[in-house]
């Protein structure tokens, strides 16, 4: 583009325009936003992984979570769910065995059969750290993607209706997709 | 700015975010300052000591205008001009 750079730019000028031709045009997509997998399932590393997505849309970044194995429990729903197709013997024995949400979820390390977890949250509360409940919902209304893996619910059997609301199903091109236009991609 | 004068700065929005914990503050700073006016002033309070560092970056990202920070007992409160 011809457009020679303006030496100086105030800050009103950048605000009250919102003229997309004074940008040169590259025809590159804005690389930003953060992606993420969440893979693991346990309390601590899912606390991480919403706090950092919480802060990031914060700041305005696309955010994209892709939840798969382990990770897949943190979506689901608490108490029974009638799912439309049955499940087989298998599929009913990882729904059983596996945490059924967010406040379900164990420590990494320390959790001592669930004592360590218990002390952890309290604590937790103690100190004014936010639930990952709170923080889940606090990501939706910011706005943060969050998507299921289909073939890890296909796997275990994990049904859409037992999942919370406000998921996208994908699969690994959802999460190329979005870490491809992100400048930021963890795996937790 | 000198800091004689910026305990001197007046807030049109005060964001008390005394005892949370991260991302607490931020998030109340996000939320709070689409109701700060155009060029005004918010005051984030915190008593976390992260948030001193986290919200002039939060700021620069987004795109508004850091002005600073006194520290008090216990507590920093940072000063932020909304620009869009």
């Amino acid at each position: 583009m011809a457009s020679a750079a303006l030496p100086t730019v105030l800050p009103h000028e950048i605000t009250t325009g919102a003229e997309a031709g004074s940008v040169p045009a590259t025809g590159e997509p804005k690389v930003e936003g953060l992606s993420m997998v969440v893979f693991s399932g346990e309390l601590d590393k899912v606390l991480a992984a919403f706090i950092i997505a919480n802060g990031a849309a914060a700041m305005d970044l696309p955010v994209h979570m892709f939840f798969t194995f382990w990770g897949l429990n943190v979506l689901r729903r608490n108490g029974a769910v009638h799912v439309a197709r049955k499940k087989t013997t298998m599929e009913s024995m990882f729904g059983a065995m596996m945490p059924k949400g967010v406040d379900h979820l164990h420590l990494s390390e320390l959790n001592m059969a669930g004592l360590g977890t218990r002390l952890m949250k309290r604590e937790m509360a103690k100190k004014h750290v936010d639930t990952l409940a709170h923080l889940v919902k606090t990501a939706q209304e910011q706005g943060v993607q969050l998507i299921a893996c289909t073939m890890t619910m296909d796997l275990m059997g994990i049904r859409k209706e037992e999942l919370i609301e406000g998921i996208t199903l994908g699969n690994v091109a959802s999460f190329i997709d979005a870490a491809d236009r992100s400048r930021i991609s963890l795996f937790i | 700015m000198q800091a004689q004068t910026m305990s001197q700065q007046k807030a049109d929005k005060v964001v008390d975010a005394r005892g949370m914990a991260c991302p607490g503050p931020l998030l109340e700073a996000k939320r709070a300052m689409a109701s700060v006016p155009i060029r005004g002033v918010m005051e984030v309070i915190s008593s976390d000591e992260g948030t001193a560092t986290d919200v002039p970056l939060w700021a620069k990202k987004v795109g508004h205008e850091y002005l600073g920070t006194v520290a008090d007992a216990g507590f920093w409160r940072i000063f932020v001009r909304r620009m869009k």
